[in-house]
């Protein structure tokens, strides 16, 4: 590309940069000649020109050295790249030299060994960390050496005009940390520890919508927007239009730069951190306890990572080293993974913005919605049960549509008052907090309903990890309102499994219709239907059917009738005379109703083992975490036996 | 089952050496929790002390409850080294498994390559050596 071309001391292999890269590196380049003062530099010019004629120009060495410094790679290294680009040869930095020097600089941080071959690849911006004292020492007011194009990577330092990068939900910024500016406008000194630079700026332009991990960038510690805003003021379009187009977030977290933590990728956004506890949640509704490990490995595993990555993502994240997450523990790990994942290379150590006491200080907000759950359902457990039946429809109608049929069935067969009064109660419940909801209607991993902001970011979470569990249903046969009507009411459709058969419905009067033929069977089912009480424990699977609300039993009467022919014909004790035409005229009529019987029948009786699944599921999961934390006492109590034990000469 | 779920030299010449007398050492470590073991497990120690010494090396061995076999040579020279500080050592290592094992994504059996437990047991030959 130009820039080699450009170069009159073009040496070593030629130089291919994108446009990104081109436009930082001339800028880089620029602002080191000019704050070397160098005399024919392109400081003049607009950058246009530098960038593409700076064959003149040289960078002195002074600012170079410091550009190189701050990019906080050993010495030796540092070494190694000016040797390698040449300027050691030719005894300055040209723009060839320089801009060889810059990929090596980012060659090296992304971990490649500096060669000449390193840099032919596609390598992300250097980045360098400049502190204040030498940004505004070394170099002047850009506005005099460059024209807009340099003050664009100012730009974030100025403004709060970013908007959050969070609207498009979080990740859209280029995965490497961006170069800072090396120069600040000399009003607007401290800013960035980090800043997002054109490089980031050019690769937005191009395509705004990318999934990065960058969020973290907005976090920045850059952000003391008044501060900059001053400077150089006559760049306000550029920058301004970047701004735009990068829309990071600076007003989002002034207390960042107080807190001046550098490692701004490991910082947990808002949002970020209700999906995390959204996912907690899932997998265990009590946010005060832990994720057993293999819950957690399940879950984890289906992010994609390799296996090694996730042990050791959970090294890092399971401090106490308990076979067991807790919450900010869990937040910490789906943190990491989702930095990985984005390419961020995994840290050494747990970083301090990720460690429990953060966490738990920082975020103390799921306690509060738990405590918020918890008193709301304590307060009303007389509406829980439609209430979650009618939040359970609402949700399922939004997101899976096979679940309201039954519910909505059984709804309307069964609680057509209840559902007018708890109507008001729903656009209470459902404009909640959608974990808390979710909570109550103890729906666990419905992936789809919980993302109500859908972010990319979680869609792609969720394409690998959806759907973690599988949803129970919501429990009827709730503990608190057990005692209430309500679940006598339900009882009816949760016979079998749950609790046995309730007292049927009275016997059904025989049907005065004429059919004796009918009688026959209804006969038949009548001795069933009072056998049913009695018989509570044996219910053969048709009588499942029977003790259901009067409405269904009537039409499932009539299902018996054409499914027992043969007792029609069987029991004739009852005179059986006459209008078995009629009886006969009755099925046809009956059919399609006993079809749609005959389908909420099986449908209540699929949710009934649902509900059942749920409940040996959820006993089951106890159970294993039981055992991890037997396991772990026998840990313990198996090195305290070590220690106690007298010490013995072989 | 006697490969190696962890094997770590300080020098690092001669480093199959140290291999083979690890391997070696097995048989003495299972002649001990054979011999010791007979009656109740509780009365089995877990430090099981110095194996055998050799010409410039001593040997020492643990064993957990759940058969995993520490071995450690140490250099004869280093007279420092006392049996304290042996038992302390295995110990760490103890607890550094345990942790270990508590990472749902280690299975049992697995050449283990937790980065804390490199540290740690890096740590503890730097101390020595």
């Amino acid at each position: 590309m130009e820039a080699a071309a450009g170069g009159g001391c073009g040496s070593g292999p030629p130089l291919l940069l994108s446009e990104g890269e081109q436009q930082c590196y001339s800028e880089l380049f620029a602002r080191c000649a000019a704050a070397g003062a160098a005399g024919g530099g392109p400081g003049s010019g607009p950058p246009e020109a530098a960038r593409a004629v700076p064959s003149a120009a040289t960078a002195a060495a002074g600012p170079v050295a410091d550009l190189f410094r701050a990019s906080q790679l050993p010495a030796e290294t540092l070494h190694q790249i000016t040797e390698l680009c040449g300027a050691k040869r030719v005894g300055y930095f040209g723009p060839t030299q320089f801009y060889i020097a810059l990929k090596l600089i980012a060659a090296a941080q992304s971990g490649l060994p500096v060669r000449i071959e390193s840099i032919k690849c596609e390598l992300p911006l250097p980045r360098f960390l400049m502190s204040k004292t030498d940004a505004e020492i070394r170099f002047g007011n850009p506005t005099e050496l460059h024209g807009t194009k340099v003050q664009i990577p100012y730009l974030i330092t100025e403004k709060n005009t970013f908007k959050r990068m969070d609207d498009e939900d979080k990740q859209q910024e280029t995965q490497s940390p961006t170069m800072s500016p090396l120069a600040s406008p000399p009003s607007s000194p401290p800013h960035y520890q980090r800043v997002p630079l054109s490089h980031a700026y050019g690769k937005l332009r191009s395509n705004t919508e990318q999934m990065h991990p960058a969020p973290y960038e907005a976090r920045q510690p850059l952000v003391q927007p008044e501060g900059p805003s001053s400077g150089a003021p006559g760049t306000k379009p550029p920058r301004h239009q970047a701004s735009l187009i990068r829309s990071f977030s600076v007003e989002r977290e002034p207390q960042d730069n107080n807190s001046n933590y550098p490692d701004e990728p490991w910082r947990i956004t808002e949002e970020q951190r209700e999906y995390y506890v959204n996912q907690f949640r899932s997998l265990q509704p009590d946010p005060s306890s832990f994720i057993s490990g293999s819950v957690a490995k399940n879950f984890f595993t289906k992010s994609k990572l390799s296996i090694p990555e996730l042990s050791y993502i959970w090294e890092l994240s399971d401090a106490d080293c308990d076979g067991a997450l807790t919450l900010p523990e869990f937040c910490a790990a789906f943190h990491l993974i989702v930095a990985r994942k984005n390419g961020y290379p995994l840290p050494e150590g747990l970083p301090p913005t990720l460690q429990t006491e953060y966490l738990q200080a920082a975020f103390p907000k799921p306690k509060r919605e738990c405590a918020l759950f918890d008193s709301y359902s304590e307060s009303m457990p007389a509406n829980q049960q439609p209430r979650d039946l009618n939040r359970m429809e609402k949700l399922s109608v939004k997101d899976m549509a096979d679940f309201p049929v039954p519910t909505q069935d059984v709804t309307s067969d069964d609680k057509q008052g209840l559902k007018s009064t708890v109507d008001e109660a729903l656009p209470k419940d459902v404009s909640e907090d959608p974990a808390t909801s979710k909570d109550s209607n103890s729906l666990k991993a419905r992936p789809r309903s919980r993302s109500y902001s859908s972010t990319s970011i979680e869609e792609a979470m969720k394409r690998g990890e959806d759907p973690p569990t599988p949803p129970p249903r919501p429990q009827k046969t709730h503990s608190r309102a057990s005692s209430l009507d309500l679940n006598k009411v339900f009882q009816p459709s949760v016979p079998a499994t749950k609790s046995g058969l309730l007292p049927p419905p009275p016997a059904l009067p025989p049907r005065p219709c004429p059919s004796q033929s009918e009688q026959a069977p209804e006969a038949e089912i009548h001795p069933q239907l009072n056998r049913a009480p009695s018989q509570a424990a044996e219910s053969s699977p048709a009588k499942k059917d029977i003790p259901y609300s009067q409405p269904p039993s009537k039409p499932i009467r009539r299902k018996f009738r054409p499914e027992n022919p043969a007792t029609e014909n069987q029991d004739t004790s009852t005179a059986v005379g006459g209008p078995a035409t009629a009886a006969a005229v009755k099925p046809h009529a009956a059919v399609q109703k006993q079809s749609s019987k005959q389908k909420k029948a099986i449908q209540t009786a699929i949710r009934k083992n649902k509900e059942a699944n749920a409940v040996l599921a959820r006993l089951n999961s106890e159970l294993q975490q039981q055992l991890k934390e037997v396991h772990q006492e026998r840990i313990a109590l198996e090195n305290q036996l070590e220690q106690l034990r007298p010490v013995t000469v072989l | 089952m006697n490969y190696p779920l962890y094997i770590r030299s300080a020098p690092t010449e001669n480093e199959l050496k140290f291999h083979y007398m690890v391997h070696t050492s097995l048989d003495v470590v299972d002649e001990k929790i054979s011999a010791m073991g007979k009656a109740l497990v509780d009365q089995r120690e877990l430090y099981l002390g110095l194996l055998y010494p050799t010409e410039d090396y001593k040997v020492y061995g643990y064993v957990t409850n759940s058969k995993v076999k520490f071995v450690m040579v140490v250099d004869s020279s280093n007279t420092a080294l006392r049996d304290n500080e042996i038992r302390s050592m295995f110990r760490k290592l103890h607890n550094s498994y345990t942790d270990v094992m508590c990472n749902p994504f280690y299975n049992p059996g697995d050449r283990i390559q937790s980065r804390a437990f490199d540290s740690m047991v890096t740590s503890m030959m730097i101390q020595v050596c």
